[in-house]
């Protein structure tokens, strides 16, 4: 079997020009002690070991990759596999992660995890691994987010978190991302940052991929099995884009396998309406590259180098950055980054739920739209993995205001 | 001992006098355009006036992740009052262009304060380095501070900049090891800022204990002055610093009395008292060096 964290090491932490460590200096030891643990953790067999254990027995894995045989019917084009991230744990793939860093967090001897979320999934899987470790727990969210996702607010104040509500800019995960920092900033010698995402400075877009790797090596035994071939298409939501990497990663040498990543298009093209960083070609505005909260990668922001504010309904994917990885796999057509809008992620859930019987998270509903708006132009020969990367209870308050 | 470089900028001048004085150097940080570009004019000059000896102008960023409550406020009134980094660096030039008068009882000229730009990197790499640098320093900047440029990344950044005689200032912090604060200070000209607390700007009561520490290890890291940070709001601060820094940063202190005026004659009058009382502090308080180095 494969080791759990295997990954090339990028140098600096650099995917082409993107990525690298942009962040104030008080941050830079605590970035290198991370780094550090976590390149003595990938070679270490009890680490390892603790980590498979945990997946296993205490987050749910392997997860399934389910045939969905009426949606494939229904749609009419490729056969549809869906890897069933959202039957984990807490009830979605950020999990994989939280259990990642947790254990990172003892290692180094810090009892206090900080963490940032938007739709709340990530901020549940830190509460909940924090309370599995006891380790005290803050969590970062936009006042906008805590209002659409209520539910997880709950979540993880009963299992002992404290929530903290940001006010300042878009209330939404960016600038939780911001408070997550200014409290890192200020308490680096206690506190472990488990960020969430494939984001900020080195090595935190690796490490996460890393830990979410998994969901790929696993789907990638799963379809060998049941099909006896590699997919031709992989395709999963990309708000930072943690489970889309973690899909993708161990399918990058094989040349013949699309990726797909679907962002959220939100109400339109014009800045401000929407969170798509590599869907210009789709006529949506507003990305180029720059610096934001540690990484150097694509970002939606005005002329003047200021960050645009941005809208999805789902508050996974309402964020101006996308991971460095994917901006490298953009710049080099091994991934393609589309987005759909707010109306055909909402038809989509609703699809899902009614052919599948599976309610999916909102960030998920994108992919499910996204492959949904490519099924003419695939081959029913084809064979498509979707990344179901998360539930649809938290979303529910959302979807029952439709019904 | 004079430490002034052949290539030497206002900023090493003014510290090379600070330090032939043995007084402590006081840096007043203020966010450009808060309320408005013309305001900031007239605090650059009340904040001379006071005798403040290096002005950092803030860039507004709209995610100040390294800024407590008090800049952020500031720099959503900035970012409001539509300022952006052509702007900040137009009030440099406005600066430079003014018929002046000169510090009290000094000789110097208030037009010619040494000025430092502290930006977020992303406003300056949206510029353009090459663009920034050549338009900041054809204003009359002196340096460039920005917070999360780190020596790791900044090769590119220190090139265009230095070919522009623009100094490059880079924070040291609490964290940063003694071979870390050696590199930083390699990567920095015009002085080090020495960051006195893990944390975000904003004034606090009392300095770090570990401080006097802290300052002795970047001594030993450089020969470069050092301008402490963070924190620092009163005469008694600066008192305790005088013959441990060579300056003190002044910043959210200050723009908590923009914030707090009711005009900007009353803000730019309340600067110039602040920066006075703490000069008083380090040219005749407990402050006063036993000599310089």
């Amino acid at each position: 079997m494969s080791s759990i964290l295997q990954s090339p090491t990028t140098a600096a932490g650099r995917f082409g020009p993107y990525g690298g460590r942009y962040v104030p200096e008080t941050l830079m030891v605590p970035l290198f002690e991370l780094e550090r643990v976590y390149e003595l953790a990938k070679s270490d067999a009890t680490f390892q070991a603790q980590f498979e254990a945990l997946l296993k027995n205490f987050a749910g894995r392997p997860t399934p990759l389910q045939f969905a045989s009426r949606l494939t019917e229904k749609l009419g084009g490729p056969r549809i596999y869906l890897k069933r991230e959202d039957l984990l744990h807490t009830g979605a793939h950020k999990i994989n992660n939280a259990i990642g860093q947790a254990l990172l967090a003892v290692k180094m001897g810090k009892p206090r995890i900080i963490a940032e979320t938007g739709a709340g999934q990530h901020g549940v899987a830190s509460a909940t691994v924090a309370a599995h470790f006891g380790l005290e727990c803050v969590v970062y969210m936009g006042t906008e987010d805590m209002a659409r996702q209520a539910l997880n607010v709950a979540r993880m104040r009963m299992l002992g978190t404290q929530v903290v509500g940001v006010d300042s800019g878009s209330r939404t995960l960016k600038d939780a991302i911001n408070e997550a920092m200014r409290d890192w900033v200020t308490n680096v010698r206690t506190t472990h940052y488990l960020l969430g995402s494939v984001l900020g400075a080195h090595p935190y877009p690796t490490m996460v991929r890393d830990f979410q790797s998994v969901i790929g090596r696993e789907a990638r035994e799963q379809i060998l099995v049941a099909e006896k071939r590699l997919p031709t298409h992989l395709i999963a939501c990309v708000g930072g884009g943690s489970n889309a990497i973690g899909l993708f990663h161990n399918f990058m040498r094989d040349s013949d396998v699309k990726m797909i990543g679907i962002e959220a298009g939100g109400r339109g093209g014009q800045l401000g309406e929407h969170a798509a960083r590599l869907a210009a070609a789709q006529g949506f505005t507003g990305a180029r590259p720059g610096v934001l909260q540690g990484t150097y990668t694509y970002v939606l922001q005005n002329e003047d180098g200021q960050i645009a504010t941005t809208h999805s309904i789902s508050a996974g994917l309402d964020y101006p950055a996308i991971g460095p990885e994917h901006a490298w796999l953009a710049d080099q057509h091994r991934a393609e980054y589309s987005a759909v809008s707010d109306q055909a992620a909402l038809d989509a859930a609703r699809l899902l739920s009614r052919t599948e019987g599976i309610i999916p998270a909102l960030e998920s509903a994108h992919a499910i739209a996204g492959l949904v708006e490519r099924i003419p132009k695939m081959s029913k020969d084809g064979l498509v993995i979707l990344s179901l990367s998360g539930r649809g209870d938290k979303d529910m308050d959302t979807y029952s205001r439709l019904l | 001992m004079s430490v002034v470089a052949a290539n030497s900028t206002r900023i090493s001048k003014r510290f090379a006098e600070l330090r032939a004085s043995g007084e402590l150097g006081i840096v007043a940080y203020i966010t450009a355009g808060d309320p408005s570009l013309d305001a900031t004019l007239r605090f650059v000059l009340a904040l001379a006036s006071g005798g403040a000896d290096v002005i950092e102008l803030g860039v507004p960023f709209s995610d100040p992740l390294a800024d407590g409550p008090t800049i952020q406020r500031a720099s959503e009134r900035a970012l409001k009052s539509g300022t952006t980094l052509a702007g900040v660096i137009d009030v440099v030039r406005r600066v430079r262009q003014l018929k002046s008068g000169f510090v009290s009882n000094e000789l110097r000229p208030l037009n010619e304060v040494p000025i430092v730009l502290f930006s977020y990197y992303n406003p300056i790499l949206q510029m353009g380095l090459e663009k920034f640098a050549s338009a900041a320093a054809g204003a009359g900047a002196d340096g460039v501070l920005a917070t999360d440029m780190t020596p790791e990344e900044s090769e590119d950044y220190r090139d265009v900049l230095a070919a522009h005689h623009l100094d490059t200032i880079f924070l040291g912090a609490p964290t940063s090891t003694d071979e870390r604060l050696a590199k930083i200070a390699a990567c920095s000209s015009g002085f080090l800022y020495l960051i006195s607390r893990t944390g975000v700007t904003g004034a606090k009561d009392a300095l770090p204990d570990d401080l006097p520490a802290l300052l002795r290890r970047a001594r030993k890291a450089t020969q470069l002055p050092i301008a402490v940070g963070f924190g620092i709001s009163l005469p008694g601060h600066v008192s305790v610093l005088g013959g441990l820094a060579d300056a003190a940063v002044i910043g959210s202190a200050l723009v908590s009395e923009i914030e707090n005026a009711k005009s900007v004659d009353a803000a730019a009058a309340a600067l110039g008292d602040r920066i006075r009382a703490l000069k008083d502090a380090a040219r005749h308080g407990l402050s006063r060096r036993e000599g310089a180095p």
